[in-house]
Formats: C-alpha cells, sequence, structure tokens
C-alpha cells in the first residue's frame, strides 16, 4: 500500500536522506531500525508531508502522494503516531481522539476505542497531557485508529514506557495488522522490533544499508545492536 | 465605598475594550502566528465608522453594534487576503514591518478624510445617564459595556470549548504541524480567524466610541497597551487575554483615580512584575514561550 522510491530529502544545502526506497503492504508491519540521526523521524515526515524538501516519489494506496499536503495524506488513510505522542494540552482526552476526521469505514467508534482502551474512558473529560506517558500513548494510538486510518505510522511507541506498556502496545500493533492495515514502525529497541515486525530497513546516514525480513533479523540480532551503538 | 465601586465600574468598561482586542490579538496569533501591530488601527476604524454610520445614515448604538463587525469582518478579510497571507511563510521581522506600515497607512488615511479634531458621538438615550443600584449610582453606559462585553467573551468561550470550530483553532494554536498531519486543514482557517478578530477589535471601538474621544490617532495608545495586557495575560493564551484586559482597565482607572501621575507607568510596572514571576505570562503555557 505505501511504495516509497528513490526518496531523497535536504535540510537546506544539507541532504539528509540518500535514494531510500521502503515498500509496507496490507497487513504488513515493518520497521525502519537506525542510530539516532539516522534519519528515521525524517522519512516519517517525508511520507506525512511536513518536510516538503525532497525528491523521489511515493505512491499510496495506488496515488502518487508525493506533492499532496499534509492534511490530505492524512485524509487518504496515513495516521501518524508521533514520537513526544502529540497529545493536545488544550484538548481533553475525547477531544484529542474527535479532532482527526475519520477517513475510511473501519474507522472505530468512541465506544470501541473506550473498550480498547478501559484507561481513557474514565478520563475522557481530563485535559490530554493530565495522562500518564503511557496512557499518553494509548491515546495517540487510539487516535489513529478511530480515524479508519489504513497506513499507520509510529515513531517509537515503546520508547521510555514500561515493560508492562510495551508489552500492551506490542499486542495492539498485532490486532492492527490483523485487521489488513500496515504499520511502519521506528525503533531502535530491536527487542521490541523483532517480535511484531515482518521486515526491517536499516538505515543509516540517510540510506538503507540493509533490508532483511524477521529471522534474519532475529539471527542477526547481536550484531544489530551493536551496529545501533546500544 | 462608593467611589471605589466607580472607579471599578470604570475600571473594567475600559478593561472591555482592552478584553475585546485582546481576545482577537490572541486568536490571530495563536492561529496564524502573526502579531497584528494594526490592531489598534481596527479598533479606532470601529470607532470611526460607529461616528460616521450615525452622522450619515442617523444608525444608532444598537445597529452599530451589528453592523460594523459585519464590516470590519469583511474588511479583515481583504486585508489578510491581499497582506497578512503573504506573512506567514516569512520572518517575523516583515510581520512587524507590514502590520506597523498598515497602521501608519489607516490612520494617515482617516486623518486626511476626518480631520484631528474628533468626531462627536452620543449613546443612545437608554445608556445615557446614572443608575441607582441600592444606593450605589454608577454610570449607566460604563455598566452596560462592562456587562456587553463579559456576554460577548463568554459566547467566544462556549464556541472555543463546545463546538467542532473552537476545537480546531485550540489545536491549531497549540500544534499547528501536528493538526495539519491528523487530516485538519489549517489554511482554511486563516481567513476566517483573522476576520473575526479584527471585527472584534472593530466592535471594542464602537463600545469605546462614546466613551472615549474618537480621532485617527485613539488607536494608538491603545495598541502600546493592548501590547502589556497581551503579554500579562500570556501570548496566545485567550482566557489570559481577557483577564488580563479587565485587569489592566481596573489598575488603570484606579491608578488614575489614586495616583494620576503614575497610572500609565502602573500598567507596564505590572507588566515587569508579570515577567519576572511567570514569563510566559498569567495564562501562557510554558512551551507557547519556548
Amino acid at each position: 500500500m505505501l511504495e516509497v522510491t528513490g526518496l531523497k530529502a535536504w535540510y537546506g544545502e544539507a541532504q539528509a536522506l540518500h535514494e531510500v526506497s521502503v515498500r509496507v503492504g496490507e497487513g504488513e508491519v515493518v520497521t525502519l531500525v537506525g542510530r539516532n540521526g539516522a534519519g528515521k523521524t525524517t522519512v516519517v515526515r517525508c511520507l506525512i508531508g511536513l518536510h516538503r524538501q525532497v525528491s523521489g516519489a511515493v505512491s499510496f494506496l495506488g496515488r502518487d502522494v508525493t506533492r499532496m499536503p499534509a492534511h490530505q495524506r492524512a485524509r487518504a488513510g496515513m495516521g501518524w503516531v508521533q514520537d513526544d505522542r502529540g497529545i493536545y494540552a488544550s484538548l481533553t482526552v475525547e477531544e484529542n481522539l474527535l479532532l482527526p476526521p475519520t477517513v475510511s469505514e473501519r474507522a472505530w467508534t468512541l465506544k470501541q476505542v473506550y473498550e480498547a482502551f478501559p484507561e481513557l474512558a474514565g478520563r475522557r473529560k481530563a485535559g490530554g497531557t493530565t495522562l500518564s506517558g503511557g496512557e499518553q500513548q494509548m491515546l495517540a494510538i487510539a487516535r489513529a485508529l478511530r480515524t479508519g486510518a489504513r497506513l499507520l505510522l509510529m515513531d517509537e511507541p515503546s520508547e521510555g514506557l514500561a515493560p508492562v506498556v510495551v508489552a500492551r502496545i506490542r499486542e495492539i500493533i498485532r490486532q492492527i495488522k490483523a485487521t489488513g492495515a500496515g504499520v511502519l514502525l521506528i525503533e531502535q529497541n530491536v527487542a521490541f522490533a523483532a517480535t511484531v515486525a515482518d521486515r526491517h530497513y536499516l538505515l543509516s546516514q540517510g540510506r538503507v544499508v540493509e533490508t532483511l525480513d524477521n529471522s534474519d533479523f532475529r539471527q542477526r540480532e547481536g550484531e544489530l545492536l551493536k551496529h545501533l551503538g546500544i | 465605598m462608593n467611589a471605589l465601586l466607580q472607579y471599578a465600574v470604570q475600571g473594567l468598561a475600559a478593561g472591555s475594550f482592552y478584553a475585546l482586542a485582546a481576545l482577537g490579538l490572541a486568536i490571530i496569533f495563536g492561529v496564524l502566528g502573526v502579531v497584528n501591530f494594526a490592531h489598534g488601527a481596527f479598533y479606532m476604524l470601529g470607532a470611526v465608522t460607529a461616528a460616521v454610520l450615525l452622522d450619515t445614515l442617523n444608525l444608532t448604538l444598537w445597529w452599530s453594534l451589528l453592523v460594523v463587525p459585519v464590516l470590519m469582518f469583511a474588511f479583515g478579510v481583504v486585508v489578510e487576503r491581499l497582506f497578512v497571507q503573504w506573512l506567514l511563510r516569512l520572518d517575523a521581522l516583515y510581520n512587524f514591518l507590514l502590520t506597523f506600515g498598515l497602521t501608519l497607512v489607516l490612520v494617515e488615511l482617516v486623518k486626511q478624510k476626518y480631520g484631528v479634531s474628533g468626531l462627536p458621538y452620543k449613546p443612545p438615550k437608554a445608556l445615557q445617564g446614572r443608575v441607582d443600584l441600592a444606593g450605589v449610582v454608577l454610570p449607566r453606559y460604563q455598566l452596560f459595556v462592562f456587562l456587553f462585553s463579559v456576554a460577548i467573551c463568554v459566547l467566544v468561550w462556549l464556541v472555543m470549548t463546545q463546538t467542532r470550530v473552537g476545537m480546531i483553532v485550540r489545536a491549531s494554536t497549540e500544534k499547528p504541524e501536528l493538526a495539519r498531519a491528523l487530516g485538519i486543514n489549517v489554511g482554511r482557517w486563516v481567513t476566517p480567524v483573522f476576520g473575526f478578530g479584527v471585527a472584534i477589535a472593530g466592535l471594542a471601538g464602537v463600545l469605546a466610541a462614546p466613551f472615549r474621544a474618537i480621532t485617527a490617532d485613539m488607536g494608538n495608545n491603545f495598541a502600546i497597551i493592548l501590547f502589556a495586557v497581551v503579554v500579562i495575560g500570556g501570548l496566545g493564551s485567550i482566557v489570559g487575554a481577557v483577564v488580563a484586559g479587565f485587569l489592566v482597565g481596573l489598575v488603570e482607572a484606579f491608578g488614575q483615580a489614586y495616583a494620576p501621575t503614575f497610572a500609565q507607568i502602573l500598567i507596564f510596572v505590572l507588566m515587569a512584575l508579570v515577567i519576572l514571576v511567570r514569563p510566559a505570562g498569567l495564562f501562557g503555557r510554558k512551551e507557547a514561550t519556548a
């Protein structure tokens, strides 16, 4: 559903991405793995349409979206789960959920959201950022699911969270996969990535240096950890 | 006691103009990221338009309260489309140059047409004179200004908190980039929001018309105090703008009553104190200053 070909990106004169090609199919979970500064977040910002200094081609659900503005990409079915969770302090939990428009018939109802995330149900009138870090992550994921997004771009969803919360996020990603939606996951946590993903792109200095399916990835986990410097 | 209440009502009436104008300024800054230095000129235009409508078409204050905001909204839309929209991609310096330049042009145009001597304006009979509330005698018009402004602020607050439009305005104020990535067409709201901010500044001008000397320069001093209001309330905070507006009006009125030489300075002393204790303003978020 997502086909990125030869994506290059610049910040002013400095080239941040060199010919990055990434593919995510339906029901597929794909990770971008790499060190800090390797260009992972830049890839996602290019895909969602927030970084505009790009060349190359991005096709989504058969449409060329390379030049499409961010809000139209969201409406076409891309859901973004930002690395800092992107929860609005000036909106209540429920308003955070209702802010983005629904984009497909897969959209969850509020009732479904609250059944799947009971911790949000009890806090629906609370300010978005009064939630704990883990709850905010749930809210960010729930918000993307409520829109019925066909592809979720998740930027380090497990970062800084307790193991029990990480386990829940793993479960949620598996459920999303089961519905046929695609997930592009940015991760530094190799162990976590290996338990949810089908395929991995190893990013280094703005280039995809290796593409591995999950069995290779698991075999070479130690070597990859070394590469990532963790 | 009686005198205290009179100063309070006078301060709240003067504060109403600041509160309404600052409200518009805050919403414009929130959504556009543009600090509108022409806001004082829009306030002046509201008052001048009301005076002209009364003089030429015999439209009383009641009509002006309705008609002037509509005219000013339309004017704001034209200004945004012609000029302000180009600022959104430019350095903040151009923001200052354009809106300040716009002020000069508007002020001089009004001077050309109507001179510098001030236009007359009388409120309707129903709002003249004084009202006796259980022994406390208060000017009817000042009381009206305060209650009317509070009603407008409550209305705006309801729109901001209870409607989808308000939710979008809050979201695009707090994290504009994320709002776009979540599928909100932030650009679509820029023109109406600017028009609304101008309309509400114009409305403050209409309310001020019977209360202040209506001259081309009436917005100049007003704009300076308005920025103190915005700094005290917290840049971009809507509640802060309103609360600080009334607060500054009160400080001004009590200052004029008890320490006339320091009345203007007091406002800036208050501003300095707020900056010292809470750099982001009374209601500003820390992120807003980062």
